[in-house]
C-alpha cells in the first residue's frame, strides 16, 4: 500500500470564491477520503428573527446569499404569506417568477465561468461573465440592484415591470441566447473541455437518491425531480419539463445547467406573454401566527424554509436548509477515488454556495 | 485618481460575507469592469499579493485565517475592506458570531461601503489602495519599519468594535467626499 498523506484544501483557495476546508487523504495522487470542515461563513443569521421585525427580516433573508438573494427573500415572504393567509396578486406571482428565473440565468452563467476557470480555460470564464453582465444590467433596470434587489415585501413585490422595460428585457434575453449558443459549442464540444469533464466524478442515480442530493447535481444523475413542478408562484401556468441527463459525470452537470439557462429564457418569455395586469401587492394587517414550510427550486436545487410565528411582531423561529448542504455528502462520495488535480473541479461541479449552507 | 506606479496583485478572501460582495470582486476582473487595465491580477497566493480585499464582518472561525493571510503577505501591503459588513458588520452586526468589521482583526487602509459594494467603488477602493501602497513603499525606503499592529488589536474583537466605529464613520465620509468631488 502506498503511503497515505493528508493535504489541506482551503479555506483560502484560488478556485473558491468562498471558504470551505477539506482534508484530503491521498495515496500517491489518488484521493481516498475527504473530510470537510465548515463554519467559516457562519453569521448566525437565523437568530436575527428575534431582533428584527418580521417585515424587516425580508431584507435579512435576502442576505443569506448574494447569488440567490431574490429567491431567499421570496421564499421567506411566501412562508409568512401562507401563515397570514394572504393571497398575493397574480401579477406579483408572475413578477416573482420572472425575477427568480433571471436569478437562475445569472447564477448558472456565474457557475459556467467558475467552472471554465477551474479547468484553466480563462477566455471562456471571461466570456461567460461578459454575458452575465447583460442580465445584471436588466436586474438593475428592473429592480435597482445588481446582486441584492430588495423588491420583495410580504404581500407581493415593491416594483413593477412596465411594457417598455419588459420589451427591453426580452430583447436582452435574445442577445443572451445568441451569445450563449456560441459558447455552448465550446463547453459541450471542445476536446479539451471534454477531456476534463467526461467520466470525472461519477455519481450514480442510486447514490444520488441515497445521499439525498438536490438540484442540477441530482438531475445530472438521471433523477427527475424539480420543485418548480409543484406549481408555486406562476409555474403552474407555465409549460416546462425538468432537464435531466443520464451520465452523472461532470459533463452531464455542465450540460444540465446550460440547458436550464435556455429553459429559463423560454420561461421568462412565456411568463411575459401571459402576465396579467393588476396590483402588485396586497396590503397586510396584523401579525403572523402559526407555522409553515416552503420548498422552492433554487439554481442549486431544492431549498426548504420553515417559519414559526407566535402572533407578535417577531418571528419565533426561522430555519433554512439549502441545496449545497444537501449536496455535500454527494460531493464527498464523488471525491473518493478521484485524482488530486480534479478536486477543485469536482468541488465546483456541485455549485457550492457556502454562505447559504452556513448562513 | 492616484498615479498607478506598479501593478498591484490582489488577494481576495471571504470573511463571513453573504457572497454578494465576493461575486462583485470577481466581476471587477471580468471584461465589463476589467480591473486588469490598472495591472490588477487576482492571485490565490498571499505571498504574491500587495492588496488584500476582505469582505464580510469576520466571524470567530475565520478570524485566524484572515490574520494568517495578512501576516503571510510581504511588506508593503494594503488592506481594503469591501462592503458594509467588512466596514462595520452591517446587518449582521447584532448576531452572536460576527465580530463587526475587518478592522477588529487586522488594520484596514481603505473602506469601501455598499451592500453589495458596486464594482466601480471596489475598483475605486483598489486605486486608493495603490496610493497607500506607494506611501508605504516610500516610508520603507526611508527606513521606517511598517507598523506591525496585528498584535495590538485585542483578542476580544467586540470591545474593539465600538472604538472602531467612530473611525469607520470618518473613513466613510472621506470615501463619500471623494466620490462627490469626482
Amino acid at each position: 500500500m502506498a503511503t497515505r498523506s493528508i493535504i489541506p484544501f482551503g479555506p483560502q483557495h484560488p478556485v473558491l470564491p468562498e471558504p470551505i476546508h477539506l482534508d484530503l487523504v491521498i495515496e500517491d495522487e489518488k484521493v481516498v477520503e475527504a473530510i470537510p470542515s465548515i463554519g467559516f461563513v457562519h453569521r448566525g443569521l437565523e437568530s436575527l428573527v428575534a431582533k428584527k421585525e418580521f417585515t424587516e427580516y425580508v431584507y435579512i433573508a435576502e442576505r443569506i446569499c448574494g447569488i440567490c438573494s431574490f429567491m431567499h427573500g421570496m421564499s421567506y415572504c411566501d412562508a409568512v404569506e401562507h401563515i397570514m393567509e394572504v393571497e398575493i396578486p397574480d401579477r406579483a406571482k408572475y413578477l416573482r417568477t420572472i425575477w427568480a428565473e433571471m436569478s437562475r440565468i445569472h447564477s448558472h452563467l456565474l457557475w459556467l465561468g467558475l467552472l471554465a476557470d477551474g479547468f484553466g480555460y480563462e477566455s471562456l470564464f471571461m466570456q461567460s461573465w461578459r454575458i452575465r453582465e447583460k442580465i445584471l444590467d436588466m436586474f438593475e433596470a428592473t429592480t435597482g440592484g445588481r446582486v441584492i434587489f430588495s423588491v420583495n415585501q410580504i404581500g407581493g413585490v415593491l416594483k413593477d415591470i412596465d411594457d417598455s422595460l419588459m420589451n427591453q428585457l426580452l430583447k436582452s434575453l435574445d442577445d443572451i441566447e445568441k451569445e450563449l449558443k456560441a459558447i455552448t459549442k465550446t463547453f459541450l464540444n471542445d476536446a479539451t473541455v471534454n477531456n476534463r469533464l467526461r467520466g470525472v466524478g461519477i455519481l450514480t442515480a442510486k447514490q444520488a437518491v441515497d445521499l439525498a442530493t438536490a438540484g442540477p447535481f441530482m438531475r445530472a444523475s438521471g433523477i427527475n425531480r424539480d420543485m418548480r413542478t409543484t406549481g408555486y408562484n406562476a409555474y403552474k401556468d407555465l409549460e416546462f419539463a425538468p432537464i435531466i441527463s443520464k451520465d452523472g459525470d461532470s459533463y452531464a452537470r455542465c450540460e444540465v445547467r446550460i440547458n436550464e439557462i435556455f429553459q429559463s429564457i423560454n420561461l421568462i418569455r412565456e411568463a411575459a406573454g401571459k402576465m396579467p395586469a393588476g396590483d402588485i401587492a396586497t396590503p397586510i394587517k396584523g401579525f403572523p401566527n402559526g407555522e409553515h414550510a416552503t420548498r422552492v427550486e433554487q439554481p442549486r436545487g431544492e431549498a426548504f424554509y420553515y417559519v414559526k410565528a407566535d402572533g407578535t411582531k417577531f418571528i419565533d423561529r426561522f430555519r433554512v436548509r439549502t441545496p449545497t448542504f444537501a449536496n455535500l455528502p454527494g460531493l464527498l462520495e464523488t471525491l473518493k477515488g478521484c485524482q488530486l488535480a480534479d478536486v477543485p473541479l469536482l468541488v465546483l461541479t456541485i455549485d457550492p454556495c457556502i454562505s447559504c449552507t452556513e448562513r | 485618481m492616484a498615479k498607478v506606479s506598479k501593478s498591484p496583485w490582489v488577494l481576495h478572501y471571504d470573511g463571513a460575507s453573504c457572497n454578494g460582495c465576493d461575486i462583485e470582486v470577481l466581476a471587477c476582473l471580468t471584461p465589463m469592469y476589467d480591473a486588469e487595465r490598472f495591472g490588477v491580477i487576482n492571485t490565490g497566493d498571499p505571498k504574491h499579493a500587495d492588496i488584500f480585499l476582505v469582505t464580510g464582518g469576520i466571524n470567530e472561525q475565520c478570524k485566524d485565517v484572515v490574520k494568517q493571510l495578512y501576516e503571510q503577505m510581504p511588506n508593503p501591503k494594503v488592506v481594503v475592506a469591501v462592503g458594509i459588513c467588512a466596514c462595520t458588520g452591517g446587518v449582521f452586526k447584532e448576531t452572536y458570531n460576527i465580530l463587526g468589521g475587518v478592522d477588529t482583526v487586522i488594520p484596514v487602509d481603505v473602506y469601501v461601503p455598499g451592500c453589495a459594494a458596486r464594482p466601480e467603488s471596489i475598483i475605486d477602493g483598489i486605486v486608493k489602495g495603490i496610493a497607500v501602497l506607494d506611501q508605504k513603499r516610500e516610508a520603507m525606503k526611508q527606513g521606517k519599519l511598517p507598523e506591525l499592529n496585528v498584535e495590538d488589536i485585542s483578542e476580544d474583537g467586540k470591545e474593539q468594535a465600538s472604538a472602531n466605529e467612530a473611525q469607520n464613520a470618518e473613513a466613510e465620509t472621506t470615501a463619500n467626499a471623494g466620490e462627490e468631488s469626482k
